[in-house]
């Protein structure tokens, strides 16, 4: 499966366009799901016989389902502007890495089945047939886009490949060609209710040793309570903030901000994941499922608002998609967006003066502000377009002294992935996950010559593990990326007397 | 002579059925193809307003092109520029009275044939020699090159070389309009008829083709959708069908 052996890109001088190296990132892809995986997600075990007739099936139904495919597929004109724009082409030079081309791994077989060109004169106009050989390309290049949508800002079209990714996917699971790392995933969020499998015992345990954490550090009772009936907010957060590094500092800095508001809060053990994998894989059912544990959990315990932890694409499915899966949210306090991101609410706290930051707590780094894609380009935080780069920018300034963005066109909506987001974060892909993060690493060296940039910000789960891994690859240590509410957390002034909740 | 007036004004109005009810048939299938959830490219506008100053942003200006890339935005930008004022300019052969600003546009449109054809040449230039695009490039793409190219020399060489009885190729399209079937003869210069060919083949290619970005754009929902998912419910009728079995629960359905 996955080479173990590599080559780190080299960090290059200035942007070169890049060169091509077909078939370089060509491989089985990651490890395909078992049969149990795949059952419990009403998908077949493993590959069926008729896959073929079943894939172009499954194809003419998602046209009939989502727009988005259908214009997609039909207005790209090849112009070659999204050629240079995906971080796993710069880090890897595979043309089929290019966005137009991963397109046109979906789009030939689209063309040779759906148009009339294409069944006419497949050669003239690009057409293939399904192969097995095309199926097996599929799999392999599918599972090397991140979703990211950069190369969607940057379509004179908005061709989005991540929603063609996604398309490409959902036929995929449904021949039974699944990929294992979201495939096992999922189910756990049914069984248990976050993607670690974390059951509620533990997860309580795991809450009262952070609370004893805390009460080392500061002093004071910070609670981090879980299924309390009747709270006012319900934090969904990634379950990774639960025992990862350097995730769980950034919890913590939600329970101090949430203390030093004196804001009623809760975990729910039932709806204990913001992660939702149903988008990667591209089905609307998984997505909702996932999403209806929130609904159902936001009613038994009776909240009035939800906030979401720090959480790339959770945050996209929960601000673009949660209203529509599992809404209306009539029954929550209407005063409030539902969701709310947790930057948002800070910032909140923030300008109203109900939370003081201490900058000075955070001398000793000097930051820099890694914008997650799914955050950047699919959501909005605030009232205004791109309060999703100003808030969490906001934040981190209003706690530390030293803060310096990297280079404008690698942040804000043209960020570039960390390279392990779209479901890609898993060991059998670490090869192009440590190529794909070579832009971000470029600008994060830049600032680091140029400013002494010692940390970068992230407001992303997927985020601070995939730099976590892949940091050292190319020389900085594991622990240059940090949570935006770990920040907080350390700035914050904390009183034992807290303000009444405004 | 009779022969190519009769085969034209027949090749004319087949053409033209198969673009009207080609492109209709696609708006059709674009719009009723539901957009199941909000996935504008953020940051996006927050009003209906701001989308259609948006897609203008996109369809007059070309600007995430411009944000991508300066090269292919100059050539694309000056060759449809040009494909514009050229195609204004040609109205004068549909109308009698010509409307001012038909006539206003005629010299532009004369001379706006030369930087149309140098948009395409750089626009081709780049498909050959850039290996990136050349690598996605599809026979189809070239000769769509080739098509443009054909129709913009060819249209060059009669407006300033070759000629044509211009006055009876008139008369000849304004009988076209009149469907009577009582149709004026037509110039039968190699030139013209190598110019109308390629017309008529554009205008039968385009809902079959990569052209169709024409009305493509303006259903794409990465661009056409409001950024309101928070304060609006967004359900695609199947998906109300499929998972939702209340209807009280559907609020709004999608766009």
């Amino acid at each position: 499966m996955a080479k173990t052996k590599f080559d780190t890109p080299e960090f290059r001088p200035y942007p070169t366009v890049p060169v091509l190296k077909p078939g370089v990132m060509k491989g089985n892809g990651p490890f395909v799901a078992k049969p149990d995986m795949q059952e419990a997600l009403g998908f077949p075990g493993e590959l069926i016989d008729d896959w073929h007739d079943v894939a172009i099936e499954k194809m003419g139904d998602l046209l009939k389902k989502y727009r988005s495919l259908r214009v997609f597929l039909d207005s790209c004109v090849k112009c070659g502007a999204c050629t240079d724009k995906c971080h796993y082409m710069i880090g890897t030079n595979d043309p089929k890495n290019m966005p137009v081309a991963r397109q046109d791994l979906l789009r030939q077989v689209y063309r040779r089945h759906f148009t009339l060109a294409g069944k006419l004169f497949p050669k003239l106009v690009g057409a293939k047939d399904l192969t097995k050989d095309v199926l097996d390309d599929w799999y392999n290049y599918f599972h090397q886009c991140s979703q990211c949508r950069r190369c969607s800002v940057f379509c004179p079209y908005g061709i989005d490949t991540a929603e063609i990714s996604m398309a490409a996917r959902e036929i995929l699971d449904t021949v039974g060609l699944g990929q294992k790392y979201c495939n096992e995933i999922i189910p756990k969020i049914y069984k248990i209710g976050n993607n670690l499998g974390l059951p509620k015992p533990a997860l309580a345990n795991t809450l009262e040793g952070l609370e004893e954490d805390i009460k080392d550090e500061t002093g004071l009772d910070i609670r981090m309570p879980l299924d309390v009936e009747g709270a006012d907010i319900l934090l969904i957060t990634p379950s990774a903030d639960f025992f990862a590094e350097p995730h769980i500092d950034g919890l913590i800095g939600y329970a101090k901000v949430f203390h030093q508001a004196g804001a009623s809060w809760t975990l729910s053990s039932y709806a204990s994941e913001a992660a939702n994998f149903g988008m990667f894989i591209g089905s609307y059912e998984n997505m909702r499922k996932v999403s209806q544990r929130i609904r159902k959990a936001a009613i038994d315990l009776k909240v009035k608002r939800i906030i979401f932890g720090e959480c790339g694409h959770a945050w996209r499915v929960a601000y673009s998609f949660l209203n529509t899966l599992a809404g209306p949210f009539d029954f929550l306090d209407t005063r409030y967006p539902v969701p709310q991101h947790i930057c948002e609410y800070t910032y909140d706290l923030i300008q109203k003066g109900v939370i003081k930051l201490d900058k000075s707590a955070n001398d000793h780094r000097r930051l820099t502000f890694h914008d997650s894609c799914n955050v950047a380009r699919g959501t909005r935080m605030g009232d205004k377009p791109g309060g999703q780069f100003d808030i969490p920018r906001e934040v981190i300034k209003a706690c530390c002294n030293y803060y310096y963005d990297m280079e404008p066109d690698t942040i804000k909506d043209q960020t570039y992935c960390c390279g392990g987001g779209g479901g890609l974060l898993t060991d059998d892909l670490i090869e192009i996950r440590v190529k794909g993060a070579l832009p971000r690493m470029e600008a994060l060296k830049q600032v680091v010559d140029d400013h002494g940039v010692t940390h970068m910000a992230a407001i992303c789960a997927i985020c601070k593990t995939q730099f976590a891994k892949v940091l050292p690859y190319y020389g900085f240590e594991m622990d240059t990326v940090i949570s935006i509410h770990q920040l907080v957390g350390d700035a914050i002034v904390l009183t034992t007397e807290v303000k009444t909740p405004g | 002579m009779e022969f190519w007036t009769a085969f034209y004004a027949i090749s004319f109005y087949f053409a033209t059925f198969i673009l009207l009810f080609g492109l209709g048939y696609k708006v059709y299938q674009y719009a009723i193809t539901p957009a199941p959830l909000k996935i504008p490219t953020t940051p996006a506008p927050l009003t209906t307003g701001g989308v259609v100053i948006r897609l203008l942003s996109e369809v007059v200006f070309f600007r995430s092109l411009f944000r991508s890339n300066k090269w292919i935005w100059l050539f694309a930008m000056i060759f449809h520029l040009a494909l514009w004022i050229v195609l204004i300019r040609h109205l004068r052969y549909f109308m009698d009275p010509v409307w001012t600003l038909v006539v206003l546009a005629q010299p532009f449109g004369k001379y706006g044939s030369f930087l149309m054809l140098f948009g395409l040449l750089g626009l081709l230039m780049r498909r050959m020699f850039v290996t990136r695009i050349c690598y996605i490039s599809a026979p189809s793409d070239y000769l769509m090159l080739f098509l443009l190219l054909t129709i913009g020399i060819s249209g060059v060489l009669i407006s300033f070389v070759t000629r044509t009885d211009i006055v009876q190729f008139k008369a000849f399209i304004l009988s076209l309009l009149c469907f009577d079937f009582n149709w004026q003869t037509m110039p039968t210069d190699a030139m013209l008829l190598v110019h109308l060919s390629a017309v008529i083949l554009l205008m039968i290619v385009f809902p079959f083709s990569k052209l169709l970005h024409a009305p493509g754009i303006f259903f794409s929902p990465t661009r056409n959708q409001v950024d309101n998912p928070r304060e609006k419910r967004h359900v695609a009728p199947w998906a109300v069908k499929e998972f939702e079995t209340s209807p009280a629960s559907t609020t709004t359905t999608s766009e």
